[in-house]
């Protein structure tokens, strides 16, 4: 990667960050400043952004007009706040009780070893995160993962790797078609500019 | 003022009749698709687009509607067919793929043939197709609670009115408060969340608290992994929760309500709160509901995943904006709760039992079940059974009929070794208490508990330490860390346990898990603590060979835990040329002999029996040993 697109890339995260904080701050009128408003708070900051940044503490606590350390105590004790940005398909491995009698862990230690991190934590390319979840509640399909929006019952260790690949060559197909499309318009920009 | 709320209701009912006539005139068949949270996830969705399709393709004008989730849920997705012009009755079929919806409506809606090879049976009694209510896993079960789930329109407040809904309410509004509470009290149900404590009392506490400000909490926090009939409820007749909650509040005397769910049940929520608007806008929900002087408002709060906000005093923490940490008590939540004000907090079961009772009287509901627990317990049964899914029965049937005649027993010829009830707070009962009634005490006297109504079957493959661990690792993640006992004592009970599975069991470690178990319960505060280590328990007093065979012999009689087992390749078995079990392995770990047969590489293999799934079942030639040193050693060819 050439330094100026890395400089590209490193502005553009930051105007990202710059847009999410205007974003709840806008979203923070909405709510009372009562210590009962917190939990819906943060419940509102995961469900748009999928987690809690820490200036974003920060700001709830001025809101709440309550310490940041506060607020990341419950932040921190409830299951649903997540500290780090999650991948573009975050797996979700049921770990429910159906699940685990029917091999729930051998499938998320597939998961684990295909894309080569630990559950809890997210590739490098940002592309998957592992989470296991306790019961999604589909427990005669088990056992259950869900990948992104999509419950994928009846699971077996042999499926993981299908699963990961169909993402990387939808991702391929994307890429291939974006490409072209750029090729495309370079050379269609050339032939305007040759006339 | 009685004649008024009379007149009110009656309007409504009438408004709903006409709603419902209307929608019946449509001509053609009628479509019902299961879509619960469930029914989704076995890709009913996709059944819906398929069916709309066809309809479309086809040119035949018919109804899809989608319901709720009936609770046969090893048969999603479920859809039930009326089609009154075929001559056939409402027909009830399983496991409905997009292309069996497309055969469905090609040769049933259209050539007259109800492919009798699809439907499971009929939902109306007539002479050309059995009737599913005349199957076991239907004939047994006395349904109140989930009694229109799966059959109505969830989203449509007028389907339920016209199945008799909201009239439990008409007649509360018939009585004053205290007549209400003392036919809850004569019906002798007691709490459907675990505790099992009486209904009717707790009500009555409530309104003799002092305090104007009364609330009415639901405690809909179906924590436990492997229950999840609430959500079932809440997503499948959501009015039938808001009625009982409206009575529970007119009896107490609150002004204001709060249905608590959990964050990870987006369709349940969704079907909340729509319900919740529709009540206001028929004026069921609001100020002076059904022209009486009785005000109610009911929020939603979400809650945000952790088991312990399903105790009562974590749950008002949490809604308070703190860490769920359970308190002391007394003072109970009846008398001191949210905010201080007098709080009544039931279950989603508990509360969707109210409206029956009203209707048919508390003497009625206490003819249904045992003495002592009267009434229908609602199981989510799972694991290794063949009709999985919820069960309502009445209180008092045994363990046997529930598991053998309703859910049809254990897949595959196993042999049944456990059932697990209750969840993390449950204990796992042997073969020896096939026969216990099923009901609050007899349960209790096991070293089990009803709990949340989790029911999970295990078979002879399934080993009861892993078991064990498994449940000490959820409540050990799960405890909030108030009671030294219960935060440091799972933690060394779950690293003991994960010791024996691991085959690094010592001597004395039985003991030690017996004295920790016994002084976790004692020194705990709330219910997690206290029942945290039944698991362990139970299994340690029904399965104690099991632990000896782990911590003696390193072996794990029923080859589940990984460190303890191996796999190989019968070379007597395998076929010479097959290569099955190759692509199945996620690790590469099958070579090839120098005779074009398959063996094990043992520092490779992660034991996840995938080869053992793909061998073709006439040669059956992966085996699963375990102390791992039985496996014989196979070697590689040199090539």
């Amino acid at each position: 990667m050439s330094k100026k697109t890395h400089l590209d890339e490193s502005s553009n995260l930051f105007a990202q960050e710059e847009a999410m904080l205007n974003d709840i701050r806008c979203r923070l009128k909405d709510y009372s400043a009562e210590r009962r408003d917190l939990i819906p708070i943060l419940q509102m900051i995961q469900e748009k952004y999928a987690y809690i940044a820490p200036i974003t503490i920060q700001m709830v606590s001025d809101h709440l007009n309550i310490g940041a350390c506060e607020v990341y105590s419950v932040a921190s004790f409830y299951n649903q706040f997540k500290f780090n940005p999650p991948g573009k398909h975050p797996v979700k491995v049921c770990m429910g009780t159906a699940c685990h009698v029917k091999g729930g862990d051998i499938i998320l230690e597939n998961f684990e070893r295909k894309l080569e991190i630990k559950e809890g934590k997210t590739t490098p390319d940002r592309e998957f995160s592992i989470e296991r979840v306790a019961c999604v509640g589909c427990c005669a399909l088990a056992p259950v993962v869900v990948i992104g929006e999509t419950v994928h019952g009846n699971m077996a260790p042999s499926k993981v790797e299908g699963l990961i690949l169909g993402f990387q060559i939808e991702k391929e197909k994307q890429a291939r078609l974006k490409e072209k499309q750029a090729r495309l318009k370079e050379k269609r920009d050339a032939d305007e500019n040759g006339n | 003022m009685k004649m008024e709320i009379n007149q009110a209701f009656d309007k409504i009912c009438k408004d709903a009749d006409a709603h419902i006539k209307r929608l019946s005139l449509i001509k053609g068949p009628r479509i019902s698709i299961g879509m619960a949270t469930c029914g989704i996830a076995s890709g009913a969705i996709d059944t819906k687009k398929a069916f709309e399709e066809a309809l479309k393709e086809q040119g035949i004008d018919g109804q899809i509607q989608t319901v709720g989730c009936i609770g046969h849920c090893y048969a999603e997705p479920v859809v039930i067919i009326d089609h009154p012009d075929s001559g056939f009755p409402p027909i009830f079929y399983h496991h409905v793929t997009p292309g069996k919806a497309k055969m469905i409506v090609q040769s049933f809606l259209i050539d007259g043939d109800p492919l009798f090879e699809y439907l499971l049976g009929a939902t109306k009694e007539n002479e050309l197709i059995p009737q599913i209510y005349d199957f076991p896993r239907f004939s047994q079960e006395k349904r109140i609670i989930l009694q229109k789930c799966g059959i109505i329109d969830p989203e449509d407040i007028n389907a339920y009115i016209d199945e008799g809904g909201y009239s439990g309410l008409a007649r509360a509004f018939q009585l004053a408060p205290d007549e209400i509470i003392s036919e809850i009290i004569s019906s002798g149900i007691r709490g459907r969340g675990g505790a099992g404590f009486p209904t009717g009392k707790k009500w009555g506490f409530a309104r003799e608290a002092e305090g104007q400000d009364k609330i009415m909490i639901l405690n809909a926090d179906e924590g436990d992994p492997g229950a999840y009939m609430d959500r079932t409820i809440l997503e499948s007749n959501p009015h039938q929760i808001l009625e009982g909650m409206i009575i529970c509040a007119y009896a107490i005397g609150a002004g204001s309500a709060i249905v608590y769910v959990r964050s990870e049940y987006p369709r349940a929520i969704e079907m909340i709160s729509g319900a919740i608007s529709q009540a206001e806008e028929l004026g069921l929900l609001g100020n002076s509901i059904l022209g009486s002087s009785f005000d109610l408002k009911i929020s939603v709060f979400k809650g945000s995943g952790a088991f312990v906000c399903g105790e009562e005093t974590a749950l008002i923490q949490s809604l308070e904006g703190e860490r769920g940490m359970p308190q002391h008590r007394p003072p109970y939540p009846v008398q001191h709760g949210l905010g201080n004000r007098p709080t009544v907090i039931n279950n989603v079961k508990t509360i969707a039992s109210v409206p029956a009772i009203l209707n048919n009287g508390g003497d009625w509901y206490r003819s249904i079940g045992t003495k002592d627990s009267p009434g229908t317990a609602v199981f989510s049964i799972v694991g290794n059974v063949l009709h999985a899914g919820l069960v309502e029965i009445p209180m008092g049937v045994d363990l046997k009929t529930l598991i053998f005649d309703i859910c049809g027993g254990i897949p595959d010829k196993k042999k049944f070794k456990a059932v697990q009830i209750g969840g993390p707070s449950g204990g796992c009962l042997s073969s020896d208490f096939l026969d216990t009634p099923i009901d609050f005490d007899s349960l209790a006297g096991a070293g089990a508990m009803i709990g949340s109504g989790g029911m999970v079957v295990l078979d002879e493959d399934n080993c009861m330490v892993n078991i064990a661990r498994y449940f000490l690792e959820f409540t050990q993640n799960e405890s909030c860390g108030k009671c030294t006992f219960c935060r440091i004592g799972t933690y060394h009970l779950l690293r003991i346990l994960d010791r024996i599975t691991k085959g690094q069991g010592r001597e004395g470690d039985l003991e030690q898990l017996k004295t920790l178990s016994e002084t976790i319960i004692e020194g705990s505060l709330c219910g997690l603590g206290k029942t945290a280590p039944n698991p362990v328990l139970t299994s340690l007093r029904y399965f104690r060979d099991e632990y000896e065979a782990h911590v003696l012999e390193k072996r794990c009689p029923a080859c589940v835990c990984r460190s303890l087992t191996a796999f190989y390749i019968d070379l007597d078995k395998c076929a010479r040329g097959c290569d099955a079990c190759v692509g199945s392995c996620p690790v590469d770990a099958i070579f090839t002999t120098k005779n074009r047969k398959k063996g094990v590489d043992q520092a490779l293999c992660v034991k996840c029996g995938e080869c053992q799934v793909a061998c073709p079942p006439e040669y059956n030639a992966v085996i699963r040993v375990s102390p791992p040193e039985k496996a014989p050693i196979i070697e590689k060819s040199v090539n």
